[in-house]
């Protein structure tokens, strides 16, 4: 939504301003409906209608007040808060209220965030190639595909008929080269199908069904692949302390995750990070198709220090983005960093209400508003036939690391994956310092299917393995703890030493490693069955009388923590698997 | 200019006035007493008929007979070259009898946000000469780096220590952009104050420094704004005149405690621990403004300094303030009682923007795996220390023990250094190798095979195992 392609501005109601404290403004006399997107001040700041109580409209503004003063006009546009959708929005760097970056620093001419200025989220001159995929004389209804245009290299954007439309038979449509403003295709009953959609950001786009998501969303992270899968359509929570690696985490899924298309949303975090992000996916390859990931990614960055009412409105931009997508028949991830700094937003706006707070001040639709934005995540029957999934993968910030924090609580009752974040782990620069102990999937039995057919048959007993062996070594740290490693008995040192190669070698994962970045599915069971070759030889042969330290002292075994490194990984582990059987059975 | 006198309410640093005329959000107000004095101010909620205003000096001897003047702008600051070597108070009024101030510019002190677009990624490494920062968290120009401290701690050492020894490598041979430092104190002491003065006119910095002072007995609302003076003034000479900005905040917990002050005055609902909800938003509103801009040469880069009450990172001013910058460095009382200096403990500290700054080309190629390796290695010595209380070093095995040693001379050498000492990064890493050759080859499973060999130290190995390769 935005002045620039706003053409009923100019016939809504006007107020005038009664009161301005921060970001929350309050207006007389303005005819405004709930969520109304309205226009504050001689400089026409945007704005939404938050509360109505008798004259008096409350209006949360989504850029700086200062210098705002009592007696400014108040515009209302009639519109609650909209994206627009179309093409270009791949590649785009926006705003919390859909602003692209890119033009905003153009038309500021200023590095520095100015106040008032406004563009539209798609741009409205580009013209795209179309090409129609129905014919004169078809019937074709809400969200059906007409026709598509190469939005980038990897995407095909596909034109659909907008579902609030009522359809009917195409009476004009032809190739060639159009802005997202022309009709590409005339219905018989008058209506005119864009490419460019707009869609209120509060309200979920239609879909016929949710299904039971059974593909996992593969993020080429040992851990989670391995351990804790996401399935695309899922929903999963990274909570963690700061420095514990949420970020760096989110990035990895972004860069990695075989998803269709990415939306990253930055949300009250660091403008370097999102630096970052812009400088890198330009540059780095989809691992997927080999083009430049930005050509699948939607950048939504509304750092810490940019207004709090946008940042509480960029996590809905985000999703509807990543809705419409979905529309298409796409799967598409999205990642939130940081939740807790969207509930921080809604905490402060709460509070400039003088609403009664609830848990810790948060206000008490707070556990509402997270269930509706996960469950806007899913697998999906779309209303055109397709199928296409939403994931929502979310961040967050609990104060102190302390997750029993309403914000941490209140996500974990919702989401069906928690990757637990944990300080120590990290301090040992243990990353990703993903509590292995803590952490759940409750998708891992529903996907196991998948992976047993595309990776191997024994899927989840090694992963059962491995899971038994890191449960045993917590049990056993706690004696080590009390009377030390050389007082245990020999089966239980050895198993000590096998879970320290699962948690060197396969847990731990360098995200700054060209190869070991991304590790696909077969690469992460070849890492286990190495192990489990050095457990099931090490365990024979300590039967068969062999001391431990003879054991512990093989010199091929610790390359099993350099396998992660490997390019030709596959070749490695054979000879590696070869070298510890022989070196092993050679001491007895 | 209208005046009114027309004060309804005087509670805490708050004057409420009635107006007959709109007043801006955050605009600039003078209120004259009585006796003469003009006390400054600022709009904190404006609303038809009546506003909030926050007074800097506090509202003492205000009355309801004092008139009050709205000056029709936000708080500005004068800015200029000339301010390089000049000594100011809180609210920006020069305090050393130098001459006065001949502004360029007037500039907002409530900075615009940097485009994220705009930015440019912060990669260029600062030897700030200190192993503990340079070795394991590495600072980088652009960046915000804050000290975690407490009480009694030497943080104002090892700010100083950074502020006179911080060079980029490359620049010394190229002749690049000048650096210069701005220092904003809030709620610090006369002794302190003194203290960074002496050592400022001591070594020369205070030609290429500017200074806001707002002393511990100086009013505390000053201190919201003193902070903003000193960004204002980094963000012009890093991003108009091409300096590269080193920005000290001390004590941040000062700055928080104000806006604690001011929320409960307002009777504003508080969030944690009485903190206002907005704190967040506040502080990231000035520490967002340390980074590097496309196209501009100069930088800004940000130490800010918090003393964390009851050593406790749990607490909401560290907390808020670690998930806003990129990383921190943390003073340790042990170490400090054991007398390391600068007693920096590595392992909860970090710097999130290490890995883009180091490595070939910009420090040393093994950099990055010597840091990793070198953590590792002091988080399992340190964790064998627990151990040792209870069962001995003898009940451990070699293994353990060349830990627990390595530990100790990670303290002792590589951490303690003293603060006029001033390492380049060649000397941080060769130190670095020397403590890693103390273990066997084989247990330096993060750093690439190759640097093993150029690096390794053979002759302390002898005493290594006989099994490493």
């Amino acid at each position: 939504m935005s002045k620039a392609t706003d053409t009923q501005s100019d016939t809504g109601e006007s107020g005038v301003i009664e009161s301005v404290s921060g970001p929350v403004v309050t207006a007389r006399d303005l005819d405004a409906r709930m969520n109304d997107v309205v226009y504050v001040g001689e400089e026409g700041l945007m704005g939404e209608a938050i509360e109505i109580e008798g004259d008096i409209t409350t209006i949360q503004v989504y850029e700086e007040t200062s210098g705002v003063a009592p007696g400014e006009p108040v515009v209302n546009t009639g519109e609650p808060l909209s994206v627009d959708l179309g093409p270009g929005i791949l590649d785009a760097i926006y705003d919390g209220v859909q602003r692209p970056l890119d033009v905003l620093e153009t038309k500021m001419g200023s590095p520095f965030l100015d106040r008032g200025v406004d563009a539209p989220g798609i741009d409205l001159e580009t013209k795209w190639e179309f090409e129609p995929e129905v014919s004169e004389g078809d019937v074709v209804e809400p969200g059906d595909v007409v026709g598509v245009v190469e939005e980038t290299v990897t995407i095909d954007h596909k034109v659909m008929v907008p579902p609030d439309f009522e359809g009917g038979e195409v009476v004009s449509i032809e190739a060639g080269s159009f802005d997202v403003t022309e009709a590409v295709a005339e219905l018989d009953n008058g209506e005119e199908v864009t490419m460019r959609q707009e869609w209120p950001v509060r309200k979920p786009r239609p879909s016929v069904e949710k299904k039971t998501p059974r593909t996992p969303l593969i993020s080429g992270q040992r851990i989670l692949d391995g351990l804790f899968p996401i399935a695309k359509g899922g929903t999963a929570a990274i909570p963690g302390p700061f420095g514990s690696g949420k970020t760096v985490t989110q990035h990895q899924l972004a860069k990695y995750a075989d998803a269709d298309i990415i939306v990253y949303v930055g949300c009250g975090e660091r403008g370097n990070e999102m630096t970052e992000v812009i400088e890198d996916f330009p540059e780095l390859e989809d691992p997927k198709t080999g083009n430049p990931l930005m050509a699948r990614t939607s950048l939504i960055a509304n750092t810490s220090n940019m207004p709090v009412a946008a940042r509480e409105s960029c996590i809905y931009t985000g999703i509807t983005i990543a809705e419409f997508y979905r529309d298409m028949g796409y799967d598409v991830a999205l990642m939130a960093d940081s939740t807790s700094r969207w509930a921080e937003a809604m905490r402060e706006i709460s509070s400039r209400l003088e609403e009664m707070p609830g848990e810790e001040g948060y206000p008490a639709y707070l556990a509402a508003r997270l269930s509706q934005f996960y469950e806007r995540a899913g697998y999906f029957e779309n209303i055109n036939g397709t199928e296409g999934s939403v994931s929502a993968i979310g961040a967050v910030s609990p104060p102190g690391g302390d997750f029993s924090e309403p914000v941490t609580q209140n996500t974990l009752r919702i989401v069906k994956t928690f990757w637990a974040l944990d300080a120590d782990l990290a301090e040992r620069r243990h990353f990703p310092s993903i509590n292995w102990n803590e952490s759940y999937s409750l998708y891992r039995e529903q996907l196991d299917p998948w992976f047993k057919e595309n990776v191997t048959d024994d899927w989840d007993e090694i992963r059962q393995w491995a899971i038994d062996i890191l449960d045993e070594e917590t049990e056993l740290q706690e004696i080590v703890q009390l009377v030390g490693k050389d007082a245990l008995p020999e089966d239980q040192q050895l198993t000590l030493e096998v879970a320290r190669y699962l948690r060197e070698g396969y847990l731990q994962q360098n995200a700054f490693h060209p190869v070991d970045t991304f590790c696909p599915p077969e690469k992460t069971y070849l890492i286990l069955t190495a192990t489990k070759t050095f457990h099931d030889e090490a365990f024979d042969a300590l039967d068969a009388g062999v001391p431990v330290e003879e054991v512990q002292a093989v010199e091929s075994v610790p390359q099993i923590n350099r396998i992660g490194v490997q390019e030709d990984y596959e070749a490695y582990v054979e000879e590696l698997k070869e070298d510890i059987t022989e070196e092993i059975r050679g001491l007895y | 200019m209208k005046e009114y006198q027309t004060i309804t309410e005087i509670s805490g640093p708050l004057v409420y006035a009635e107006v007959d005329e709109p007043i801006g959000y955050d605009e600039m107000v003078e209120i004259e007493t009585d006796d003469g004095r003009t006390l400054r101010g600022q709009v904190l909620e404006s609303s038809d008929g009546i506003v909030a205003i926050q007074v800097f000096e506090g509202t003492s001897g205000i009355d309801r007979k004092a008139s009050v003047r709205f000056l029709g702008e936000t708080l500005k600051l004068p800015v200029t070259e000339d301010l390089l070597g000049r000594v100011m108070d809180g609210s920006g009024q020069p305090i050393d009898d130098g001459p006065e101030i001949v502004p360029e510019e007037r500039r907002d002190i409530i900075g615009a946000a940097i485009n994220p677009y705009s930015r440019e990624y912060p990669e260029e490494f600062i030897q700030t000469g200190v192993s503990a920062i340079d070795g394991m968290n590495t600072l980088v120009r652009g960046q915000k780096l804050p000290i975690f401290s407490a009480s009694g701690l030497p943080h104002n050492n090892l700010a100083l220590q950074i502020a006179r020894q911080a060079t980029v490598p490359e620049d010394d041979e190229e002749g690049g952009s000048e650096f210069a430092v701005v220092f904003g104190a809030m709620g610090i002491t006369q002794e302190e104050a003194n203290e960074f003065m002496q050592d400022f006119e001591r070594t020369g910095a205070l030609e290429r420094s500017v200074v806001f002072m707002n002393l511990a007995d100086d009013p505390a609302v000053e201190r919201t704004v003193t902070p903003r003076l000193a960004l204002t003034t980094a963000e012009y000479l890093a991003f108009d005149k091409d300096y590269h900005v080193l920005v000290i905040l001390t004590d941040m917990t000062n700055y928080c405690e104000a806006l604690r002050e001011i929320g409960a005055a307002r009777e504003e609902v508080p969030g944690r621990r009485g903190y206002p909800g907005y704190m967040y938003t506040d502080l990231a509103q000035l520490y967002e403004r340390a980074g590097r801009i496309e196209g501009r040469a100069g930088s800004v880069t940000q130490i800010p300094i918090l003393t964390m009450p009851g050593d406790d990172d749990t607490h909401p001013i560290p907390d808020l303030t670690g998930y806003i910058t990129e990383g921190q460095i943390y003073i340790d009382r042990a170490l400090n009682s054991q007398g390391i200096q600068p007693p920096i403990n590595p392992l909860p500290s970090l710097s999130r923007l290490m890995d883009d700054g180091i490595g070939e080309g910009l420090t040393r190629e093994d950099h990055s795996d010597v840091a990793n390796q070198m953590y590792a290695a002091y988080a399992e010595g340190e964790n064998l220390r627990d151990l040792v209380n209870i069962v001995g070093r003898e009940a451990l095995s070699e293994r353990d023990n060349k830990y627990l040693d390595f530990a100790d001379r990670f303290e002792a050498e590589f951490i303690q250094q003293g603060y006029d000492t001033n390492r380049s990064i060649e000397e941080t890493l060769s130190i670095g190798w020397e403590l890693l050759s103390s273990l066997p080859k084989s247990e330096l499973n993060r750093v690439d095979e190759e640097f093993i060999e150029k690096y390794y130290l053979e002759d302390d190995a002898e005493t290594a195992e006989v099994t490493a390769d």
